[in-house]
């Protein structure tokens, strides 16, 4: 099922054509991922789990969580929800790990990758989403030579699903709806001696900056003498009884769904979690046209804002705190789940078990900070709860323990779009600084304190007190690393 | 029980935001429902009349100044949250007008009887559209007017359409 007429959203679909799933002739719209497509013709099952057999449906929509690996054009172990469809492909549900494929065998490509040797440039971005944008905004700005990869065909990152009006003040966009955000900062680029490059993944940031990049299925190298790191997020998982059947989502995939794609996630949603992504997918599920039977949270209190919760209150959504789902029920797709009470330790109090009658069940339980990328470069890491885990160490200009490689956005802390917009502008001009030696000092100073005021002023009440925490925590823990290498 | 568990506001959380009974009889004015420390502040900006501040900066919620507030209703699609209403309750024929933001399809059409709800979603009474703006300037958060009886002025925010 498609959306036909959104509120908020005026959907650009490409052309429309037929492709083939096992056997079956169906139809889609060139360019969007094929798991979307295969959604949209209610194909729930993408593949079997390989030792248990179990079905496996649409999960993650960003290219991580490997439920949607399928066949396609001959091809074994396609990320479907993340490779756009095009007239006449061949997709089936693979058995096990796939057969090798025929070596003439390869999957239609928009392009033919970038050249082999790309030289050398001065700052290389790694994700354009909302921090890695604003980074390539303000270095390019101060005449810094930059080239910024995504692995996805749109830049903006998440911005481009975010269909609400964001808070902060004006120069934080404020009021501005995300998807136009991402607009935005692209339309700033204009002019500026920055590349974005879309559908490249960055393989791997080796020593003297090197950087391994693929796109259409080529490899290329590139030398930075600075890096910014933008790499974002992934939502989390949350384990109960068959949480692994098809119709349990992660919240972004939802939105990745409804708003990118235009097809209808599901008829009635149970939503896990009531801070600010499950308060606001849910909204935007209503707008979407579908129901929502309650939105669930384990904690006793609602963790998004008041203002959030209170838009889909008043619609009559529910949401029930101190409860959590114990399991979801169906034979190869989500029909209902089972909810109950959990007491003050969070365990499940007996007898208040019911069920709820519902086709998906949508996971906002938390993000972790994307930080493979830091890691195999080899940046120094450290664990802190408050910022979603580990993440790689850095100063108060964003630097890693690597010179010149920086660090923005979720990838250094979970925490909004807002401030990821703010680190990335620090982020930016930060390497700006270390790269451009003849810069005025006393402009850069004032960027600098401008962009840390910000940050200041957006993490400065209770909703920011986690990563002010976090922050805090990893400047301690940057500073002892420090005396530690003197 | 507050907000924080079930997400409804209650009598003594609201009562900063609300209107003197006075004030409401005198004319329109609007009712800012944002009572948490959030870093946000359209709504100031988009007054003219200078009738809502941040005095506490940033992450303090908005205070209306109702003697200044004139209840034009502008700030409403200013507010990310969607949190902020009109409420016209001086009226002689034992009516009220709310003016609330409305983000859904298809948009009601002036004179549509609809289904008026409180805080939690739940029916109230019947209503009647009265007005429906829709500008570019709104930029997608249509503002309905809708006419209650004037006793269900305060409890009104959402109404749900025929049928739907």
């Amino acid at each position: 099922m498609r959306i036909s007429k959104h509120p908020i959203i005026t959907f650009t679909r490409g052309r429309e054509v037929e492709f083939e799933f096992d056997g079956r002739t169906l139809t889609g719209f060139e360019g969007e991922s094929i798991a979307a497509a295969l959604h949209a013709d209610d194909v729930r099952v993408l593949r079997r789990s390989i030792r248990h057999g179990r079905p496996r449906g649409f999960y993650c929509a960003i290219g991580r969580c490997s439920s949607c690996l399928m066949t396609v054009d001959g091809v074994p172990n396609v990320m479907t929800c993340v490779t756009p469809l095009r007239a006449g492909m061949k997709v089936s549900t693979q058995k096990d790990k796939g057969a090798l494929p025929p070596e003439e065998a390869h999957l239609p490509t928009a392009g033919q990758g970038l050249p082999e040797d790309l030289g050398k440039v001065p700052l290389a971005v790694v994700g354009a989403g909302p921090a890695g944008l604003s980074a390539a905004v303000c270095a390019g700005r101060l005449g810094v030579r930059t080239m910024v990869f995504d692995e996805n065909d749109t830049a903006g990152g998440q911005l481009i699903k975010q269909t609400h009006m964001f808070f902060g003040s004006r120069e934080h966009y404020a009021r501005v709806r995300g998807i136009d955000i991402g607009r935005k900062l692209l339309d700033e680029l204009r002019g500026l001696p920055v590349e974005v490059h879309t559908g490249v993944t960055v393989l791997g940031l080796y020593g003297d900056r090197i950087l391994s990049l693929l796109k259409d299925g080529r490899h290329s190298r590139l030398a930075a003498d600075a890096v910014v790191l933008a790499t974002g997020a992934s939502e989390n998982v949350l384990a109960f009884e068959d949480c692994d059947l098809p119709g349990v989502y992660g919240a972004g995939a939802v939105q990745t769904l409804m708003n990118v794609h235009g097809v209808v996630p599901a008829r009635r949603v149970l939503m896990v979690g009531a801070g600010n992504i499950g308060l606001i997918v849910s909204y935007q599920l209503l707008q979407a046209g579908v129901e929502v039977a309650a939105v669930i949270e384990a904690a006793g209190e609602i963790g998004g804002y008041h203002v959030h919760a209170a838009k889909i209150r008043r619609a009559g959504v529910p949401i029930l705190t101190s409860h959590t789902i114990l399991r979801a029920l169906g034979r190869e797709r989500v029909e209902a789940a089972e909810i109950c009470r959990v007491d003050s330790d969070w365990q499940p109090v007996r007898g208040t078990e019911r069920t709820v009658e519902v086709d998906a069940v949508c996971l906002a339980v938390g993000l972790t900070p994307n930080c493979e990328l830091a890691l195999q470069a080899g940046c120094a890491q450290t664990h802190l709860p408050e910022l979603g885990g580990w993440v790689a160490l850095h100063d108060d200009d964003l630097m890693t323990a690597l010179p010149n490689v920086f660090i923005a956005g979720d990838a250094s802390g979970i925490e909004e779009a807002s401030t990821a917009m703010l680190e990335g502008r620090l982020a930016g001009i930060s390497a700006a600084e270390r790269l451009l030696p003849d810069l005025d000092r006393s402009e850069v100073r004032r960027l600098k304190d401008e962009a840390r005021r910000g940050l200041t002023e957006l993490r400065a009440g209770p909703f920011g007190e986690r990563p002010r925490t976090g922050k805090r925590r990893m400047l301690e823990s940057w500073k002892r690393e420090a005396f530690a290498r003197k | 029980m507050s907000h924080r568990s079930d997400g409804v506001l209650r009598p003594n959380e609201l009562a900063g935001c609300v209107p003197s009974e006075e004030r409401l009889a005198r004319g329109p004015v609007v009712v800012v429902e944002c009572v948490e420390r959030i870093p946000c502040d359209p709504c100031v900006a988009a007054c003219a009349k200078g009738a809502i501040s941040k005095p506490g900066g940033l992450n303090d919620p908005p205070i209306v100044d109702f003697d200044a507030c004139d209840g034009c209703g502008i700030c409403l699609s200013a507010c990310p949250g969607l949190s902020v209403f009109a409420v016209d309750a001086s009226r002689k024929d034992g009516k009220a007008t709310v003016m609330l933001p409305y983000e859904f399809l298809p948009l009601p059409a002036v004179g549509d009887e609809v289904t008026a709800l409180d805080r939690e979603g739940e029916a109230v009474c019947g209503a009647r559209v009265t007005r429906v703006l829709s500008s570019k300037a709104l930029d997608r958060t249509p503002i309905v007017s809708i006419e209650v009886p004037r006793e269900h002025a305060m409890t009104v925010r959402h109404f749900r359409r025929k049928g739907a």
